[in-house]
C-alpha cells in the first residue's frame, strides 16, 4: 500500500509521519504518532471524541484525511497542558467533577478551549452550542458546562490581575 | 479503639466522606494519559475485524474462508468451527446462547450477527478480508416486536423453546421464553373498591446504552492455552468466566486487565469479542485487537428492549390505590434473557397497593441481544405506569404528588417483589421536590409540568479490596471493580475517613484477575455499597493493627489504644501518639509489612427512589419540546462524593430525555437497522438539556457502615413519564408511545385540534 510523507507541528513540535493513503488524521495521530488521547468514539464526525485542533479551528480527526495536515498546526489533548501546569480548563474539569468516565474529556476541553480562545466570556447557552457537536453520554452536560464558565472566569480574572501588574 | 457507629442513624459528620475531592483517575483523564480499550498497542500485535450477518434471519448454508486465508497479510480467520460446540458438549442452555451469540453456528438471528472473524497485520486489510469471506444464506421469515413474535404461526428462532413459568408446561414451542408473575389480594374486590379505574396500552422501542468508547480489547494469548486480555468492561472477572466458557478454557487461564471504561451503563457486562480477540490470536501466536465501529455497535450489542404494557389501576376517590393489573411483554432480541423479570419486580415497587397482578413475558425476535441498561426493565415499565397514576391524580382532582404520598411504600410495607422494605426513603424524595422551589414556582406561561417518582433495588454482591500502607504512611487501596463513574473516588474518601489522614494520601488501583480477589460486575448500584465495605473492612482490621503494634511498642494492654484522626493514641495521654507513618515506619519491627485483604458477600443493599420534576415549553406547530426546567431528588442513603452522585442522577436523567424523545432502533421491513449511527441515533447534545437541578436525599441505609445505597440507576426510571404528564398538562394531548418524538406529537396535537 503506498503511503505519503507528511510534515506537520503537533503540540508545538515538527513532525513527519508516514500515513496510509486514504488514512484519516485520526488514525494518523493515534498509529502512526501515538497520541492515543484522541479518541474513536464513531469515525463518522458525529461525536466529537476525535476533537484536535487543527490551526487553532476545532476539527473531527476522523473527517480529515492525514495528508490534508501538511504544513499545519495541530494540537491534541496531549499538547493542552503547558510543561508542568495544568490549563485551567483541565483544572476546572478536574475540581468541577465534569468527566465520569472520561472518554469523551480530551473533545471537550480542546472544543472549549477553541470558544474561550474566541470568545473569553461566553454565556451558558453559547457555550451550550459550542459544545454541541461533542457527545457525552454520563454527565447529562450540567458539570461539564459549569467546568467551563468556571476556567473562563479564571481565564479572564488572571488576565486583568496580570495586565494591573 | 473506638471506631463510628456500625450503623449511623442520625447524621454523623464526617471529615472525607460527602467531601468534593479530585478523583485519583482525573489527571490521567483530562491530559489524555488514561488507557481506554482501543489504547494498547503490543509488538507484533494484529488488528481484527468480523464478518456479520447481513440478514435478520437466515440458515448458513455455507461460509468459505479460503480466499480471506489466502490474503496477504491474513493471519488467522476463525467460524463458529473454531470453538467449542457448547451444546453437543451438553453445556447450559444459557452458555450454549451465548457462545451462539459470539458466532453463530448454523442460523444467524439478526443483522449483525457475527459469523466470522479475521485477524491481519492491518485494520484495512482485516477489513478487506472480511469482505472475501464467501457465507451463502438461506433467508427465513423473521419476527421483530413482541407482537409478530408472539402471534400465531411466527416464525421461531428457536426449534424448542417451550416458555418457561407456564403451568402445565406449553406442548408447543414459541417465542416466548418465561413468564414471571407477581400477584397478592383480590384483583377483582380491589377493582371493585375504586371509584375510578383505568386501562391503558403503552409500547416502548429498543434504544441504546450509547456508551461512547465502542466496545474494544486486546487478547495475547500464548502457545500454552493461556492469555492476557485488555478489555473495556464492567466487570473483568465476569467478563473472564463468560469468554472461558466460550473458548472451553478454565477462567484461571485468562489474565484479564480492566481498561479505563468509556462509559457502559450495563452494555459492557457482557461478552462480545473478546473470545474471538483470544481465539484469533491463539491462532494466529500474535496479539490481537479488536475494535468496532460505531455502527457495529448499534447493530450487535444490547440495547434494551422494546416492549408492550396493558395496564389497569384502580383509585378511590379519596386517593387510595386500591388494585393494579400489569401485563407486560419485553422484547429479549436473539436469545431469551429480557429485563422483564426485574421490570415485573419495580412496576409498582413505589407504592402499598393490597390487590395486584403483575405478569410479565420474556420473548425472543431477530434483533441483537437485549443487555443490561440502567436500572434494566424498570424505565420501561415505570413509563406506563408513572403515567398512569398521573391520569389516575387528574381524574380525581388529586395533586399528583399527594397522591403518591398517600400511597407510597414506607418503612414496614411489603414491597410488591416480596421483601419487606428496612428504612427507606420515597416520601422524602416526594417531599423534597413538593418543597422545592422548582414546584413551588408557578407553571410558566405556556408551559406543562410533569411529575413521576421511580425505584431500584440496589445490589449488594461479591467484592474483594486489599489495603497495604507504604512504609512512608500513605496508603494503597486495590480493589476489583472497573470504575465507571468515580468509584475510586469513593473509596478514597472511605480509606481517608477511615484512617483519618487526608484523602491526598491515598492511591486506588483497580488490580486485574490475578492480581486480587474476585469480583461481582460493576452494576446494580453495587460497587460504593459492596466494594466500599470491604475497602472499610480492610482500614478497620489495619487500624486494629496499628493499635496492637502501637500497645507492643508502649509495652500496654491493646483496650488502652485507640485510634485519632490518623494516629495511635494511649488513653492516658502518657506517650507521644504514633501517626500512621511512624508506625509504618517501624513496620518490620512491630509485626512486618502492614497489609490486609477483605473479601464478602455484602448483603444489605438499601433500595433507591427518585422523584423527578420537568417543565416542558411544547411547540405546538412543530411538535418539538424544550426541556425549560428539571429537578431530580434522590435518595442517595449517603453521598460518599456529593459531585458524583450529582454526575450519576444529571446522567440518568439526560439519557432518560433522551429516550422520551428521540431515541429508537428503526427497523425496516427487511428486519434490518436504519439507524446505526449517532446521525440517525440521535442522543441529547449540550445545547437540548438546560442545566438539571439534582436535590440529594440522605435516608441512611441501615445495611451499610456510612448509610449508602447507591446511586447510579434509579435516574433513568422517571423521566418518560414525567415528560409524558408534562406534554399532557401542557397540551392535554396524552402520547402513550415512546418516543414521544416531534412527529408523534404533532400528529397527536393534530388531532386533538380536529376533535
Ligand atoms: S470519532 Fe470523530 S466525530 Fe466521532
Ligand atoms: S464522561 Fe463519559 S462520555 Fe462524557
Amino acid at each position: 500500500m503506498s503511503r505519503t510523507h507528511i510534515n506537520c507541528t503537533i503540540n508545538g513540535d515538527e513532525t513527519d509521519f508516514l500515513s496510509e493513503s486514504g488514512g484519516s488524521l485520526l488514525n494518523a495521530l493515534r498509529d502512526d504518532v501515538g497520541l492515543m488521547g484522541v479518541k474513536e468514539g464513531c469515525g463518522t464526525g458525529d461525536c466529537g471524541a476525535c476533537s484536535v485542533l487543527m490551526d487553532d479551528r476545532i476539527t473531527c480527526a476522523c473527517l480529515i484525511f492525514a495528508p490534508e495536515v501538511e504544513g499545519r498546526t495541530i494540537v491534541t489533548i496531549e499538547g493542552l497542558a503547558n510543561a508542568d501546569e495544568l490549563h485551567p480548563l483541565q483544572q476546572c474539569f478536574l475540581e468541577g467533577a465534569a468527566l465520569q468516565c472520561g472518554i469523551c474529556t480530551p473533545g471537550f476541553l480542546l472544543a472549549a478551549k477553541a470558544l474561550l480562545d474566541k470568545n473569553p466570556d461566553p454565556t451558558e447557552t453559547e457555550v451550550r452550542y459550542a459544545l454541541a457537536g461533542n457527545l457525552c453520554r454520563c454527565t447529562g452536560y450540567d458539570k461539564i458546562i459549569r467546568a467551563v464558565l468556571d476556567a473562563a472566569e479564571g481565564i479572564r480574572a488572571s488576565a486583568t490581575s496580570g495586565d494591573a501588574a | 479503639m473506638t471506631m463510628i457507629d456500625e450503623n449511623p442513624t442520625g447524621a454523623p459528620s464526617y471529615k472525607w466522606v460527602g467531601s468534593r475531592s479530585i478523583r485519583p483517575d482525573g489527571l490521567d483523564k483530562v491530559t489524555g494519559k488514561a488507557r481506554f480499550g482501543a489504547d494498547l498497542t503490543l509488538p507484533g500485535m494484529l488488528e481484527g475485524a468480523v464478518a456479520r450477518s447481513p440478514h435478520a434471519h437466515a440458515r448458513i448454508v455455507s461460509i468459505d474462508t479460503s480466499a480471506a486465508e489466502a490474503m496477504p497479510g491474513v493471519h488467522a480467520v476463525i467460524t463458529a468451527a473454531d470453538l467449542p460446540d457448547l451444546a453437543e458438549a451438553g453445556a447450559k442452555t444459557d452458555d450454549v446462547f451465548m457462545s451462539e451469540k459470539i458466532l453463530a453456528r448454523g442460523k444467524v438471528l439478526w443483522e449483525g450477527h457475527p459469523v466470522a472473524a479475521v485477524a491481519a497485520t492491518s485494520r484495512e486489510i482485516a477489513r478487506a478480508a472480511v469482505a472475501a469471506i464467501e457465507v451463502v444464506y438461506e433467508p427465513l421469515p423473521h419476527v421483530l416486536t413482541v407482537d409478530e413474535a408472539l402471534a400465531d404461526g411466527a416464525p421461531l428462532l428457536h426449534a424448542e423453546m417451550i416458555t418457561r413459568g407456564v403451568d402445565p408446561a406449553p406442548k408447543t414451542p414459541s417465542n416466548a421464553a418465561s413468564r414471571v408473575v407477581h400477584e397478592r389480594g383480590d384483583l377483582d374486590q380491589g377493582f371493585a373498591d375504586a371509584d375510578v379505574v383505568l386501562e391503558r396500552e403503552y409500547t416502548t422501542k429498543p434504544v441504546h446504552q450509547g456508551y461512547i468508547e465502542p466496545h474494544a480489547c486486546v487478547a495475547d494469548a500464548g502457545q500454552d492455552s493461556r492469555a492476557n486480555l485488555f478489555v473495556s468492561s464492567q466487570g473483568h472477572f465476569s467478563l473472564r468466566a463468560m469468554t472461558a466458557t466460550t473458548l472451553g478454557w478454565p477462567p484461571s487461564a485468562l489474565t484479564v486487565t480492566a481498561a479505563e471504561i468509556g462509559g457502559g451503563f450495563g452494555g459492557k457486562t457482557t461478552i462480545y469479542l473478546e473470545p474471538l480477540a483470544v481465539r484469533l490470536s491463539s491462532k494466529a501466536g500474535r496479539p490481537v485487537r479488536l475494535v468496532m465501529g460505531r455502527d457495529e455497535v448499534f447493530k450487535a450489542t444490547g440495547p434494551t428492549s422494546g416492549s408492550r404494557m396493558k395496564i389497569k389501576m384502580g383509585v378511590t376517590n379519596d386517593g387510595k390505590m386500591t388494585a393494579a393489573q400489569v401485563w407486560m411483554a419485553f422484547e429479549a432480541g436473539a436469545f431469551p434473557g429480557s429485563p422483564v423479570g426485574a421490570a415485573s419486580m419495580t412496576a409498582i415497587a413505589c407504592y402499598d397497593i393490597p390487590n395486584f397482578l403483575v405478569e410479565g413475558f420474556d420473548v425472543v425476535c431477530n434483533k441483537p441481544k437485549v443487555a443490561a441498561y440502567r436500572a434494566p426493565g424498570a424505565p420501561i415499565i415505570a413509563y406506563g405506569v408513572e403515567s398512569i397514576v398521573d391520569e389516575l391524580a387528574r381524574s380525581i382532582n388529586m395533586d399528583p404528588i399527594d397522591l403518591r404520598l398517600a400511597n407510597a411504600a414506607v418503612e414496614g410495607t411489603q414491597s410488591s417483589y416480596g421483601p419487606v422494605f428496612p428504612r427507606i426513603g420515597f416520601v422524602e424524595t416526594l417531599e423534597a421536590i413538593r418543597d422545592s422551589d422548582h414546584y413551588r414556582s408557578p407553571v410558566p406561561e405556556g408551559m406543562g409540568r410533569g411529575v413521576a417518582s421511580g425505584f431500584w433495588f440496589n445490589i449488594g454482591g461479591n467484592s474483594t479490596a486489599t489495603v497495604h500502607v507504604n512504609e512512608d504512611g500513605n496508603v494503597n487501596v486495590i480493589e476489583g471493580s472497573p470504575d465507571i463513574g468515580g468509584s475510586r473516588a469513593s473509596m478514597a474518601l472511605f480509606a481517608a475517613e477511615e484512617f483519618g489522614i487526608s484523602v491526598d494520601r491515598i492511591s486506588v488501583k483497580i488490580a486485574d484477575t490475578q492480581t486480587i480477589g474476585f469480583n461481582d460486575v460493576t452494576g446494580g448500584s453495587r460497587v460504593t455499597l459492596a466494594t466500599g465495605k470491604v475497602v472499610i473492612d480492610c482500614c478497620r482490621a489495619i487500624k486494629e493493627d496499628l493499635c496492637r503494634r502501637a500497645a507492643k511498642t508502649w509495652d500496654c494492654e491493646i483496650g488502652d489504644v485507640e485510634w485519632v484522626e490518623g494516629q495511635a493514641q494511649h488513653a492516658s495521654g502518657t506517650e507521644t501518639p504514633l501517626s500512621l507513618a511512624e508506625l509504618a515506619e517501624t513496620a518490620p519491627r512491630t509485626g512486618g509489612p502492614i497489609s490486609v485483604t477483605k473479601s464478602d458477600n455484602v448483603r444489605g443493599a438499601g433500595a433507591a427512589f427518585t422523584t423527578q420534576l420537568v417543565d416542558l415549553e411544547v411547540d405546538e406547530e412543530t411538535g418539538v419540546c424544550r426541556v425549560a426546567r428539571y429537578t431530580t431528588a434522590q435518595d442517595a442513603g449517603k453521598a460518599i462524593h456529593p459531585s458524583y452522585v450529582e454526575g450519576q442522577m444529571q446522567g440518568g436523567v439526560a439519557q432518560g430525555i433522551g429516550w422520551a424523545f428521540n431515541e429508537e432502533y428503526i427497523h425496516n421491513a427487511d428486519g434490518t437497522l436504519d439507524n446505526a449511527s449517532f446521525l440517525d441515533y440521535r442522543i441529547p447534545v449540550a445545547s437540548d438539556l438546560p442545566m438539571i437541578e439534582t436535590i440529594v436525599v440522605e435516608v441512611p441505609n441501615p445495611g451499610h457502615p456510612y448509610g449508602v445505597r447507591g446511586v447510579g440507576e434509579a435516574g433513568i426510571v422517571p423521566p418518560m413519564a414525567a415528560i409524558g404528564n408534562a406534554i399532557e398538562h401542557g397540551t392535554g394531548v396524552r402520547l402513550n408511545d415512546l418516543p414521544m418524538s416531534p412527529v408523534r406529537l404533532l400528529d397527536a396535537i393534530n388531532q386533538r385540534n380536529d376533535g
